[in-house]
């Protein structure tokens, strides 16, 4: 039973005005900034969502794409140009950092937001480093012709090659729109390294302030066009230790919190008063097999060796149950998951068997690369390359365990150094191409990520042509069809799907939990 | 007095350059390059780890990095993180008056509890009193910290409630914008019922492990020191003369026995920084120690590097005072060799 | 002499009780590989998280219980006292000889070498201790040799100053002077009258020295900077106990007991060394 030590001050507090909800989101990091073009991090998005809205945006909880700032878009011109119809009476925050928005949210903020990322001369292109990583990441440069304001409600977008999944790349958080007239007053005043320090958007909830390292907070916003915020006050309690998020959570200091440690979950579980969810994360852990390099060019040997591997162990005792065995590349949250693959059965008998009819001899040397780093989707791959190694021993094949430093191990892989390598991905926008694209012909080039360099017509013309249509069923089935080339040639085995569990207290109602790991708290109540 | 106080000054510049050449070494030996090691799975293209090498002037000759660097610390610029892209030396300041806090707090506990039990211990050398306090001393300073601060949280904050288990205030019944930065201080300033003490609450447990060793520390010295001076004629004189024992204790021996104490409290400040390191870890409170370790897991080298540099500069500067502080106590001291 | 120092050690009982204390840990260290029920890296999946033998649960099958990856608490603790006490006479020894050496060095020659030596040792101790040690493994990178190469660093500068300021001191005497002008060579002459006056401060100094080097590599095992696993350190075991602080706290209370324990005895051991070897340097 916990006391409380509360002096008599203290109830004299429990006075708050009536029914002021504060929310507590106990997150596991500070923010880089405030300006999500400039971030990478899930945890800097986290920090700043609150405040943004885009063009388009993923209905809660989904990787469906729904109208945001834009009302309607029309798609012409073969997928080549997009004409977005913009919200009209949307306002900006006031009263941030003194500054009171004259107008309402039109097409000048969405020309300020992309241009600054993408023009270098823009004047506020090298603010805070000028690196928007995922404004190139996502190929924006090569695919954009131009970004049109054709009135101010009416914006149009020109690409230079059908692509279909532009809407998808809009609703990620780098394409968050940003007060053009909030950026003017800040130049004018010679102050423009706080634009990205002192949010200002149109999002559910307001910025107030962010004491570093320890806390952010938020005010609703009591005029937002769309989900309103449920609670008065949302406040980010930085908290970066797992034990000591749990202990919060205990203790009612905090709601919310993500990223639990595995070894908590089941006290969580059984715990009354807190109420646990998860579901497969956006990613995929996989290990490569290099099919430029003997004899990974025989399918037999690719196969025997997927077979050779005992999935269950290394989930686990690696992921101790926090991960999800994977059979595709897809996460099975993702539309277009092709559930009817069956995964190859761990079997090492039929595993020798297959090596020999391969005519490989054992014992076979391979080299195995793990990372030296910690990844989403694979929480220790030295580990698992261990028990990788074990389980071949049986089947006749010795292999050497190689790492190298982070960015080396990239690099090196990417050009195909290697025999056979772990890596893998998080999805970035919720649209399967951003998976499939890692085995397409394009990425098979030295220093591509296609880290098999394995290149297949068949699939690759279904990845060309999926990219290019606008009917999703239509899309779905070359997807599927695609998985199913996929598993029969095996460039790789698929290891994992990390399981991203959040726990929260029993009183917190109407979260839901988004596939691309973004934590959203409009529409979320206090009960 | 003059003299002496700026030759000591004079002494501490070539080491703070020294300094920065080592911190500057040190980084460069570091392996990978520090553009590629941040990138995630995507890769990064030539031109654009080209363009942010030459933006952080990667390209240029060692020694025109160095030059620049000295140049840039010259001017009060510490770098900028790789991180936030915020000045180092912003950081530092929205994050150091947190682990000052800390620190006084701790040195404050230290002192006010090991001064007492240390003299007392004297007065009543060979008492039962004098054993524990003695053993009790031997394992202060041998503590491990991080483990005695993760037993306390254990016990205290998670057993028996008494104390709230990490962070400054409690951040849903209080709101207050940030004046000092001192959460005390501030709460206080604010007015609001409840919120100083609440402030102070978080305060505890953090400045008892933080302030262990110093506690240990001072304790054994002012035991030591005292036990020198109760044996000094003077004080034999005083008793003679019949002055109460506690006028004689209190008043004449405890202040002379003070001046080493005092230096010792001077040396304990670099022990604290290293406390505040792992006590700041241990209870998640924002200061520079979690910030300096986070940036060697972020392989944010300039923070890393102006962390290192920063922090020294200042224990630098405090050893300084107190050297001076001391030299003013001890007459001795300024005109010796 | 010898028998004269055992007993004015003798007469501290807390000397005494380090002394043992400290003995039965190197004795149990040494035989940890006899003594130890299983390999410190064996995982147990089927028994993972054990509580100790006390506790409901417990079985004595695994004494003092598991870790969270199955591995028996008892024989790390044994191995880790292993890895502890490595760290810590390496670590005092290399700084001993390198100590000596620089801080002789220093004294003899004087000039140039003094200045860079001394300038040196100033810059090691103007940075905090733990914070110089971080930086040295940033660079070096984490690993059980890298401890000892940062721990030693932080350290050096108390043997070299101490030495440093000791022979300073023999040098300036007469009969020094003296035999300098006869003709005597500076080793001989160092050892035969400069290291006798200052060994039992340097005695005491590395005693103490190894336990401040166990706690600091215990920090850096602890923030994950030291000793990588599967390697049993006593303070990388704290680290990963941490998130099972609520669901099997023996796994934090007794790695940090080991290193408690081991940290008083010894320094216990070095008290009494002070005492005994030099009245003068009583501090009681």
């Amino acid at each position: 039973m916990k006391m409380t030590i509360c002096a008599a001050a203290c109830s004299a507090l429990l006075m708050a005005p009536a029914g002021a909800k504060t929310l507590v989101y106990c997150s596991e990091g500070s923010p880089e900034n405030f300006t999500p073009a400039l971030n990478t991090t899930g945890t800097s998005f986290d920090a700043a969502r609150p405040v943004f809205d885009k063009l388009t945006q993923f209905t809660r909880g989904t990787t469906k794409v729904e109208p945001g700032l834009a009302e309607s878009w029309e798609v012409t011109d073969g997928g080549k140009t997009i004409t977005f119809k913009l919200r009209r009476g949307v306002k900006f925050h006031s009263g941030v950092n003194g500054f009171t928005p004259t107008r309402d949210f039109n097409a000048d903020d969405v020309l300020f937001s992309f241009n600054r990322q993408w023009k270098d001369d823009h004047p506020y292109h090298k603010v805070s480093g000028g690196k928007y990583d995922y404004f190139g990441d996502m190929d924006m440069p090569k695919l954009l012709e131009a970004i049109e304001k054709v009135d101010d409600y009416t914006v149009r977008m020109k690409l230079k090659e059908a692509n279909v999944a532009m809407l998808a790349n809009l609703a990620m958080d780098f394409a968050s729109i940003e007060s053009a007239e909030y950026a003017a007053m800040l130049d004018k005043a010679g102050k423009k390294e706080q634009f990205d320090q002192v949010p200002v958007g149109t999002g559910p909830f307001s910025f107030v302030m962010y004491q570093k390292d320890a806390v952010i907070r938020f005010k609703a916003n009591k005029q937002y066009w769309g989900e309103k915020a449920l609670v008065d006050d949302l406040v980010y309690a930085i908290t970066p230790d797992p034990t000591t998020r749990y202990s919060k959570l205990k203790a009612g200091e905090c709601h919310f919190v993500p990223y639990p440690r595995p070894a908590d979950l089941p006290e969580m579980q059984k715990d009354k008063t807190l109420t646990v969810i998860n579901q497969p994360g956006l990613n995929i852990a996989y290990w490569a097999f290099n099919v430029q390099k003997p004899p990974f060019d025989k399918k037999e040997v690719r196969q025997a060796l997927n077979m050779a591997i005992d999935k269950k162990s290394i989930i686990r005792d690696v992921y101790l149950g926090a991960g999800t065995a994977a059979k595709n590349l897809i996460p099975p949250t993702l539309w277009g998951y092709n559930d009817a693959i069956k995964d190859y059965p761990y079997d090492a008998q039929k595993a020798r068997a297959l090596l020999k009819k391969a005519g490989v001899a054992t014992p076979l040397e391979i080299d195995l690369w793990y990372m030296p780093v910690q990844r989403p989707y694979n929480p220790n791959a030295k580990r698992i390359a261990e028990m990788m190694q074990a389980d071949l021993a049986k089947i006749g094949v010795n292999a050497k365990l190689v790492t190298y430093e982070w960015g080396e191990y990239r690099k090196r892989a990417q050009q195909g150094e290697h025999m056979t390598v772990q890596l893998g991905w998080t999805g970035d926008n919720g649209d399967p191409d951003n998976f499939f694209f890692l085995r397409g012909c394009a990425a098979a080039r030295p220093g591509g990520q296609n880290l098999s360099k394995w290149c297949d017509k068949g699939f690759d013309d279904r990845l060309n042509k999926a990219k290019s249509l606008a009917d999703q069923k239509e899309r779905a089935k070359l997807y599927i069809e695609m998985q199913a080339i996929e598993h029969e040639a095996a460039p790789d085995m698929k290891i994992a799907h990390s399981v991203v569990h959040e726990v929260m207290r029993a009183n917190v109602t109407g979260y839901k939990q988004s596939p691309l790991g973004a934590h959203q708290f409009n529409g979320v109540d206090l009960k | 007095m003059l003299k002496y106080f700026l030759r000591r000054i004079a002494l501490t510049i070539p080491t703070f350059v020294a300094l920065m050449f080592v911190t500057f070494v040190a980084i460069r030996l570091v392996p990978g390059d520090p553009v590629e090691v941040r990138v995630g799975e995507r890769g990064i293209s030539a031109e654009r780890l080209a363009h942010f090498r030459h933006e952080l002037g990667l390209d240029q000759p060692v020694w025109k990095q160095f030059a620049d660097y000295m140049w840039q610390l010259v001017h009060g610029d510490f770098g900028t993180s790789l991180v936030t892209n915020q000045k180092v030396l912003t950081e530092f300041a929205a994050l150091f008056p947190a682990t000052i806090e800390l620190g006084l707090a701790g040195m404050l506990i230290a002192i006010l509890v090991g001064i007492p039990a240390g003299a007392m211990a004297a007065v009543k050398r060979g008492t039962w009193y004098d054993q524990l306090l003695m053993g009790i001393s031997v394992t202060g300073y041998s503590m491990p910290i991080f483990w005695w601060g993760l037993i306390l949280i254990m016990v205290v904050a998670e057993g028996w409630g008494l104390t709230p288990v990490s962070g400054r205030i409690d951040l849903i019944k209080y709101y207050f914008p940030p004046v000092t930065g001192f959460m005390t201080v501030d709460a206080w300033m604010s007015g609001q019922p409840g919120a100083f003490l609440d402030a102070l609450h978080h305060l505890v447990l953090p400045a008892i492990v933080l302030g262990t060793i110093p506690l240990a520390v001072i304790a054994r010295m002012t035991r030591s020191s005292m036990l020198e001076v109760l044996n000094e004629d003077y004080v034999r004189t005083a008793r003679a003369k019949g002055l109460p024992p506690r006028r004689v204790v209190g008043i004449h021996a405890l202040r002379n026995a003070l001046i080493p104490v005092v230096t010792i409290i001077g040396l304990q400040v670099g022990t604290l920084v290293a406390g505040a390191v792992l006590t700041e870890t241990i209870f998640s409170w924002p200061g520079v120690g979690k910030w300096l370790i986070e940036a060697v897991g972020r392989r944010d080298y300039p923070a890393l590097q102006g962390g290192v540099m920063l922090i020294s500069a200042i224990v630098m500067l405090v050893n300084l005072g107190v050297d001076m502080l001391y030299g003013v106590i001890n007459p001795r001291i300024r005109h010796g060799s | 002499m010898a028998l004269e120092f055992w007993r004015a050690y003798r007469e501290n009982r807390g000397a005494l009780l380090g002394l043992a204390v400290v003995t039965v840990i190197v004795i149990l260290a040494f035989l940890a590989d006899v003594i130890a029920p299983y390999s410190p890296t064996e995982q147990f999946r089927d028994a993972v998280r054990m509580p100790p033998v006390w506790a409901d649960g417990g079985t004595w099958r695994f004494i003092l219980g598991t870790d969270g990856l199955g591995r028996d608490m008892l024989s790390r603790l044994l191995h880790g006292a292993r890895v502890s006490l490595f760290i810590g006479v390496s670590v005092m020894s290399v700084s001993f000889v390198v100590g000596i050496a620089l801080g002789l060095s220093a004294a003899w020659f004087r000039g140039a070498l003094d200045v860079v030596v001394s300038r040196v040792m100033d810059l090691i101790m103007a940075v905090p201790s733990l914070v110089l040690a971080i930086l040295v493994v940033a660079v070096l990178g984490p690993s059980l040799a890298n401890t000892i190469v940062a721990v030693t660093i932080v350290y050096l500068p108390r043997y070299v100053r101490l030495v440093r300021a000791s022979a300073l001191n023999e040098l300036s005497k007469e009969y020094v002077i003296a035999s300098r002008v006869a003709g005597v060579g500076p080793l001989r002459l160092m050892l035969s009258t400069v290291l006798p006056n200052c060994l039992a401060p340097l005695i005491v100094q590395a005693a103490l020295g190894v336990s401040d080097a166990i706690l600091e590599a215990a920090a850096l095992g602890f923030l994950g900077l030291g000793a990588q696993p599967p390697i049993a350190e006593w303070g990388t075991m704290l680290a990963d106990a941490r998130e099972f602080i609520r669901s099997n706290p023996s796994l934090v209370t007794l790695p940090g007991l080991a290193i408690l324990v081991t940290v008083v005895s010894i320094n216990l051991l070095g008290d009494g060394l002070r005492d005994a070897l030099d009245p003068k340097m009583r501090t009681s």
